[in-house]
């Protein structure tokens, strides 16, 4: 039984189910919001829609096979209990999916699988693992024709047809209704350290993580806190360092972390260090991840997203003076509150999201960097190829898509 | 296999067509002499062949978006091409297009140290980013085997992956950014040097797609530093199924390869013949497992992965302790094809992905087979991601044969699928699967994948006849279908 809320909020517990709504919509043309928990509608765009198709309901492991690393599972699987069901295998989701909900004062643990899909989000792994993109082999969904299709397969290594799972993976619902994702997991690192350098600035740190991202240290993290950012942490080796924090994660088997600490040291400027135990360490990269420097302060001022070559993290902070901000991905991402609260970020190369604004300036700053007319026009040609009658999410990703 | 039948009216503006591209295109970049076309006929699935109305190479992004707008109006076919090293017949030219070759665009544009990244035009090849970046202790990751011929933007159109692909992902997880131009001349640029732009993953979407949905002009791929040591072990099993198993427990244990490779008997005299490398001949299988990174952890990993193989009943058990070694105990896996041809006149390869637990069932159906049809099958496996490179031996020259060895290879690739795998894991569709999507893919599937290339290509004059079985009209396929605005399950709210 479809569970019934408010009149307008569909929330299908099969995948016939939610074709039948989607199919409903496009007929009666009334445009859908397509969510899963809605932990991350602060994202993006408003959207412009009359009813909800809530996927939460499509939740739950439909198929883990871990010697085969693959994992099979419906939307709306809220993302604590696939983190459980990993651990009990000793497996991961290597993109370290994060937790954005404090960024929006929401209790942590409320997204799914479905959001982070959606929004191809991805924690500072990323550098070395990849992206949610990396890791999606197959989904099937719900086009805005009302017709259920699937693409890719339950193997890591498969080039059959166009890969619409990447294609799937960030579009934000507004080219079709997920309805089961197929994942690919990976063995957790046996352990981890975390080497912390205090008192460069963005400059040096650029380049000390430059080094340590251009050596044979294998980094799985490579971060930047400013001092306030780093006096924040919950980590007291790094909030007691009194400096900016410049931190360099190794993972693997406990007999090459010290080889590697040590001749990485060697490598980099000499400053001020400490080096945390792996639940420190853990504790640290949560934070990065889930963006903890940034949370709501009671100010409005807006939150971007900047992702950026990673070399020019200094000079696009030079371009965009910022009252708090926080570098992840070796400088590639950049957490940034501008002193200039009314205009949107000032980029020559790499993209911007509005993470979390006020009401009002959510209304006047675009939510994502614009694209190009050219890439504008293929955007919206393709949208129309799966939801030709603009039900699926419109608004939600660009005003016309 | 069948192409769709040539268009008499489009055949008939060959001179039209040979005076706009000489006019976009200047000196000798128009190719019009059948014998010089010759050279074009067929990539490497050799199998099929067919000339092309011409080939046209071009040298700038301007020429190519002048070339497709040209042949946007005229209602001719385009079927691009980097080194015409597809396995699938990807590049395959058609009796009524013209072939655009990318071979000019062979330059590296920049490389940066500071960004770890390499922009490229399409024509270089895979091993020439790695090259042009060696000195600095960086390398491009995939490595097809082709690596010394085939091209980065050939790589890109058929997601083309290596034997280092279980570590370090295919083309599409080393992609950063792309230059495309549409069929109606339009250019469009996909990400950059940054990563997880915004908007659609187009990117990812061109990755892989066969050179149906635009041509690529420019790259920009990922560079990493050289693992600081690689070693390989060379392990001998009784049986395929021990060393399956090995592979399972490797995998299990936590431990990620940079490679991992089986051969079976057949395929490992084959390859001891051809270059003596020193495998066991004592045993039924091999495999080889490489492991890279920092020193002390790659040692580490070696003992562990030696338990493991000895658990497994492993016959007999090496661990290279030079690179010397090391690169024979690839010598023979990286010769197995042309060791192959030694014993055979000719051979079929396959590229089917299967879950890596199904491998000793697929093994022993594919025996059956191999009996039943009356030909040998050596096999070579990307064993760790469970793809599978089964090498068909047949005699062309044998009337009926190549059909047989032809016939033979789809029911090994509708096995695949059967047993929840896929029809192609780096080698692409073409025209060599493209009559089997409908072992994988149902008719909505095929839909809506070509809507997306209505979305790039409504006319259809983009490589056509490769990947999709059926070709339908972008007006037939973009239709509604109208159910009535009824909802079938009445437990869900209509109003």
């Amino acid at each position: 039984m479809a569970e019934r809320f408010t009149p307008q909020h569909f929330k299908p517990l099969s995948e016939a189910q939610a074709r039948d709504v989607i199919r409903w919509a496009a007929d009666a043309g009334t445009p859908l919001e397509v969510r899963s928990a809605g932990s991350k509608r602060a994202l993006g765009r408003p959207g412009d829609a009359g009813a909800r198709l809530d996927l939460s309901g499509l939740a739950g492991i439909v198929d883990y096979e871990p010697e085969e690393l693959v994992i099979t599972l419906g939307p709306g699987t809220p993302m604590a209990d696939l983190n459980a069901a990993l651990a009990q295998h000793n497996q991961m989701l290597a993109f370290e999916p994060p937790d954005l909900g404090g960024l929006w004062g929401q209790a942590p643990g409320g997204g799914t699988i479905g959001g982070i899909v959606g929004t191809n989000l991805a924690g500072p792994r990323r550098l070395k693992a990849g992206a949610a993109r990396d890791f999606v082999l197959g989904v099937r969904g719900v086009s805005g024709f009302g017709e259920l299709f699937k693409s890719g397969g339950r193997v890591v290594k498969n080039v059959t047809g166009y890969d619409l799972s990447k294609l799937m993976t960030g579009s934000y619902g507004t080219l079709a209704a997920l309805t089961e994702l197929t994942l690919k997991v990976l063995p957790r690192p046996e352990t981890a350290t975390t080497l912390v350098l205090f008192g460069l600035d963005l400059r040096a740190a650029c380049r000390a993580m430059g080094t340590a991202a251009s050596g044979p240290w294998e980094p799985s993290g490579l971060a930047w806190l400013p001092a306030d950012a780093a006096a924040s942490s919950t980590v007291p080796a790094v909030a007691d360092g009194g400096a900016a924090a410049t931190a360099i994660r190794l993972e693997g088997p406990a007999v090459s972390l010290d080889h590697r600490l040590a001749t990485l040291r060697e490598a980099l400027p000499a400053a001020a260090s400490a080096q945390l135990a792996e639940d420190e360490s853990a504790a640290l990269w949560r934070e990065v991840r889930d963006v903890a420097p940034l949370l709501p302060s009671g100010e409005d001022i807006p939150l971007w997203r900047l992702t950026v070559p990673p070399a020019t993290a200094p000079a696009v902070l030079d371009a965009n003076p910022a009252r708090a901000w926080l570098c992840d991905w070796a400088g590639g991402l950049i957490w940034l509150m501008p002193e200039d609260a009314n205009t949107a970020p000032t980029l020559e190369a790499g993209s911007f999201a509005l993470v979390r604004a006020g009401a009002a300036a959510r209304t006047h700053l675009p939510a994502f960097s614009p694209l190009d007319p050219p890439l504008a026009r293929l955007t919206r040609k393709v949208k129309a190829q799966f939801d030709p009658k603009g039900v699926l999410n419109p608004g939600r990703l660009y005003e016309d898509v | 296999m069948k192409m769709p039948a040539p268009d008499q009216a489009i055949l008939d503006r060959l001179p039209q067509l040979i005076a706009g591209l000489e006019a976009i295109v200047p000196g000798e970049g128009v190719i019009v002499d059948r014998d010089a076309l010759r050279a074009y006929e067929c990539d490497g699935l050799t199998a099929y062949r067919q000339l092309p109305m011409l080939v046209v190479l071009p040298e700038t992004t301007e020429q190519v978006s002048q070339i497709l707008r040209l042949c946007t109006e005229l209602a001719v076919k385009v079927v691009p091409r980097g080194a015409g090293t597809s396995l699938s017949g990807g590049a395959l030219p058609l009796e009524d297009g013209i072939v655009l070759g990318l071979a000019k665009f062979n330059r590296i544009l920049s490389v940066d140290f500071d960004n770890r990244c390499v922009v490229a035009q399409p024509g270089v090849t895979n091993l020439g980013i790695t090259h042009a970046v060696a000195d600095h202790g960086f390398y491009y990751a995939p490595d097809p085997s082709s690596q010394i011929a085939c091209t980065i933007g050939g790589n890109v159109a058929e997601n083309s992956g290596g034997v280092h692909c279980l570590k370090y992902g295919l083309t599409t997880n080393n992609l950063l950014g792309v230059e495309l131009v549409l069929m109606s001349g339009e250019v469009v640029r996909l990400g950059g040097k940054h990563m997880d732009g915004a908007g659609y993953d187009l990117m990812g979407l061109v990755t892989g797609s066969e050179g149906l949905l635009g041509v690529i002009t420019e790259v920009v791929v990922r560079i990493l530093p050289k693992p600081e040591t690689a070693r390989a072990l060379l392990i001998g099993f009784p049986s395929a199924e021990a060393a399956g198993a090995c592979v399972a427990q490797v995998i299990a244990r936590g431990i990620v390869p940079a490679g991992m490779e089986m051969m079976d008997k057949l395929a490992l005299d084959a390859a001891e013949d051809f270059c003596q490398a020193g495998y066991p001949r004592d045993c039924q299988a091999v495999l080889i497992v490489e492991l890279d990174g920092p020193a002390s952890e790659v040692d580490h990993y070696i003992e562990v992965v030696t338990t493991i193989a000895t658990a497994c009943g492993s016959t007999s058990c090496r661990a290279s302790t030079s690179q010397q070694e090391r690169d024979r105990f690839w010598a023979g896996r990286k010769s197995a094809f042309p060791a192959v041809g030694r014993i055979s006149p000719d051979y079929y390869c396959m590229d089917g992905t299967i879950p890596r637990r199904r491998l000793p069932q697929v093994l022993a159906r594919m025996a059956e087979l191999s009996d039943r049809y009356g030909l040998r099958v050596a096999n070579v496996f990307h064993a760790g991601d469970g793809n599978l490179h089964p090498l068909i031996l047949y005699d062309a020259n044998v009337p009926g044969e190549l059909e047989k060895a032809e016939a033979f290879g789809a029911d090994i690739l509708k096995l695949c699928v059967a047993v929840g795998g896929v029809l192609t894991g780096e080698h692409g569709v073409g025209v060599e699967k493209r009559d089997l999507m409908g072992e994988m893919f149902d008719d909505q599937d095929l839909a809506q994948q070509q809507r997306v290339k209505c979305a790039f290509d409504p006319a259809g004059r983009l490589n056509p006849g490769k990947m999709f079985p059926t070709l339908h009209r972008c007006a037939e396929l973009g239709r509604m279908h109208v159910h009535g605005g009824k909802l079938l399950f009445p437990d869900l709210p209509r109003f």
